[in-house]
């Protein structure tokens, strides 16, 4: 047992390239015991490329990585002991039934069949699997197969489970319910590392990174990354303007002087405003033209504003170094 | 923790529960190959008899007749038609109706009476090369043995040479002693190479191969698990196979049937390995279906089951080594026909033995560097 104060992944500098393309450049976080550590990014960002580096499927070609005290390149075997895995597609044997694909699992890491007993009653117990022991795989409903896959990874007591993208394709409620399960196991001192495209999925995290074309571009609480400097830039105000007439509004919106940017969200406009901007003037601008306004408010930045900063930033830059 | 066999245990439990599961998969492959037994078991006999032959006899006395009787008993010839002229002769046989004509000139009695040589000319068929050596070995044996008779008759003298062949093994020649041994090692492919060929590449498909890839699984351990199962089937497929072949097709065995047993085991490992090999290899299910098939015609062409491989141009010879089939074949025969005893197989199950370990460390390797996942 590692002392309590190493973290559970940390990797230092990772870079993976095929071939010409480099599909990890320069990656480096650390990820403490305990944490939900929420791995956001586009499709093709490099996601699943570093969680295979980080469990020992991609050898790396360059920097350092140890999970859970053990070296991903001098060590796999002892990391693949303490961790658990769960794929996009729920890689369920779908011709087994649920508690074979559990006994599986478990054999496959060695447990002896007291303890692989004993385990499989206590995963089947947390994931309310009970009623569809004797199911077969293929006959489960898509939240269920996402439970026994997580159950699946979870039967030898890994100190660290990955989650590819565990939500993709799951309805709402099913979704609610694992993001529930997952707050009660890290309190029992598991850490999660989550892929997700969700960004109510994000909120929920203690910990997240985006990487956004094989570069890490944003890493620490969702709190603190509200409060980057790139995202509140000085002397701005992020506000809400709640009206009917979304769309025509946000085209009058953006030529309002003290205005900076404008996008929709939903039945409102979330816009980037100077800070000394004046609400009513605001409200006055747009009922000249037919608008009505129903609320105006202050409104902190959400992940998904973080992010689009971030990334408009990061192009930009990109951008100026091309040129 | 170093145990290159990890996880092999777990393997084998999930595989036997998918050959379980789909039943009907197992049932065709097991079923498969007794009816092609059967099939090819009474179809198909290799010894040459009865060849439709077209007979022109401008003699038409005494002697050409017993000459035709001959001919007739001989067993090889089916004379089933009669001409007057040359014409009809040549056509008889490029129609394909006949593939042996035989014509006795007018003057054959004449000169068998004047002892001046009589000649009679055999026309054949020469587009199946065996029926046309069947034909010329059997005409010229009928002359040969009507001239020593006439010559010895006036000289009242004896053979002085007489070879007298005997047939070990299989005396009378029949068709099934000698295909039906071979056969099994060919059908055998169907449960092995052809159903572990779909086994890792099915869990490719799945992504499931990318899920134990993230456990502590060692590639040997995983191969193993997969390839055991699958060596039952391949032992059980082998033993319905050999009594059908006993009591149905009536082939005796002369060897010992535990030794047949024991030393069939290293040719299903190979053929399972070579399943598991082409699996690793492929990418989707159609490719490794393509891949196994790619095995069936050297085992049956290059591996001395129909053509003696002595007979083979030399590169061929030399290819025929690598082909397991070969060596199965002769254990099988060795032991079904001769009732040869280890000392005289041992090599051929070692050479076995050794090829599929070779195949398995191959395939283990590709799973080592993970190439499958690039």
């Amino acid at each position: 047992m590692t002392s309590s104060t190493k973290p559970s992944i940390s990797a230092q500098h990772l870079v993976r390239r095929f071939g010409h393309f480099t599909a990890v450049d320069d990656v480096s976080f650390r990820v403490e015991k305990g944490e939900i550590f929420g791995f956001l990014g586009p499709n093709g960002s490099g996601k699943t490329t570093v969680i295979k580096m980080l469990t020992g499927l991609l050898p790396l070609s360059g920097g350092h990585a140890e999970v859970e005290g053990f070296d991903v390149n001098k060590d796999a075997e002892a990391v693949r002991e303490n961790i658990g895995y769960m794929s996009q597609n729920f890689s369920l044997y779908t011709d087994l039934t649920v508690s074979e694909n559990l006994t599986f699992y478990g054999r496959i890491y060695g447990l002896s069949n007291d303890h692989l007993r004993k385990r499989m009653d206590e995963v089947v117990q947390l994931n309310g699997l009970g009623p569809y022991i004797n199911r077969l795989a293929s006959r489960l409903s898509g939240g269920w197969k996402q439970r026994l896959a997580l159950g699946c990874a979870m039967l030898h007591q890994p100190k660290l489970v990955f989650l590819d993208e565990p939500t993709a394709g799951i309805d709402p409620v099913a979704r609610r319910q694992l993001w529930d399960l997952l707050f009660d196991l890290s309190g029992h001192g598991i850490t999660f590392f989550v892929t997700t495209h969700y960004m109510d999925e994000a909120e929920r995290c203690s910990h997240v990174a985006y990487l956004y074309f094989g570069k890490l571009i944003a890493d620490g609480t969702p709190d603190s990354l509200r409060e980057l400097p790139d995202v509140q830039l000085p002397g701005t105000l992020r506000i809400e303007i709640t009206t009917p007439q979304v769309t025509r509004a946000l085209r009058f919106a953006r030529e309002i002087p003290g205005v900076r940017s404008a996008t929709i969200f939903g039945q409102s406009i979330h816009a980037l405003v100077d800070e000394n901007c004046d609400m009513e003037g605001l409200r006055k601008e747009l009922l000249k033209k037919n608008i009505t306004v129903a609320e105006i408010r202050p409104l902190a930045p959400s992940l998904e504003d973080v992010f689009v900063e971030l990334t408009s930033k990061h192009q930009a830059e990109q951008e100026a170094t091309r040129e | 923790m170093n145990n290159v066999f990890r996880g092999f245990g777990a393997v084998f439990y999930k595989e036997s529960l998918h050959i379980r599961r789909d039943f009907s998969t197992l049932f065709f492959s097991l079923i498969i190959p007794i009816l092609q037994m059967f099939l090819l078991g009474y179809g198909i006999d290799t010894n040459i008899r009865q060849i439709n032959t077209v007979i022109y006899n401008a003699d038409g006395r005494q002697q050409s007749r017993e000459l035709l009787d001959r001919l007739k008993n001989s067993d090889t010839f089916h004379l089933i038609r009669y001409v007057n002229n040359d014409r009809d002769l040549n056509d008889a046989i490029i129609s394909g109706k006949c593939r042996v004509g035989i014509k006795i000139p007018v003057d054959y009695s004449d000169r068998l009476l004047h002892q001046t040589g009589a000649q009679v000319l055999v026309l054949i068929d020469g587009s199946d090369s065996s029926v046309a050596g069947q034909a010329i070995n059997v005409t010229t044996a009928i002359g040969l043995d009507e001239s020593l008779r006439r010559v010895l008759a006036s000289s009242d003298a004896t053979f002085p040479v007489e070879m007298r062949p005997k047939i070990l093994f299989n005396p009378d020649s029949r068709s099934p002693n000698f295909f039906l041994p071979g056969l099994v090692a060919v059908l055998l492919l169907n449960v092995t190479t052809f159903l572990t060929a779909f086994s890792i590449v099915r869990e490719k498909e799945r992504g499931t191969l990318e899920q134990l890839f993230v456990t502590p699984v060692r590639p040997m351990g995983l191969l193993l698990g997969k390839l055991l199962p699958y060596l039952a089937i391949g032992f059980f497929e082998l033993s319905m196979l050999l009594v059908a072949m006993r009591f149905l097709f009536r082939v005796p065995i002369h060897g010992s049937v535990l030794l047949l047993a024991f030393l069939s085991l290293p040719y299903l490992f190979v053929s399972l390995s070579l399943g598991i090999l082409i699996s690793s290899k492929a990418t989707t299910q159609a490719q490794a279906m393509q891949l196994a098939f790619l095995t069936i015609l050297p085992s049956i062409f290059f591996s001395g089951y129909i053509f003696p491989r002595e007979t083979m141009p030399k590169f061929f010879y030399v290819l025929s080594y690598f082909v397991p089939a070969a060596y199965y074949i002769n254990i099988t025969r060795g032991i079904i026909l001769r009732g040869a005893g280890w000392v005289h197989l041992w090599s051929d199950a070692l050479v076995l033995f050794m090829m599929g370990s070779f195949l398995l460390i191959i395939a283990a390797r590709r799973f080592h560097n993970k190439i499958i996942m690039a």
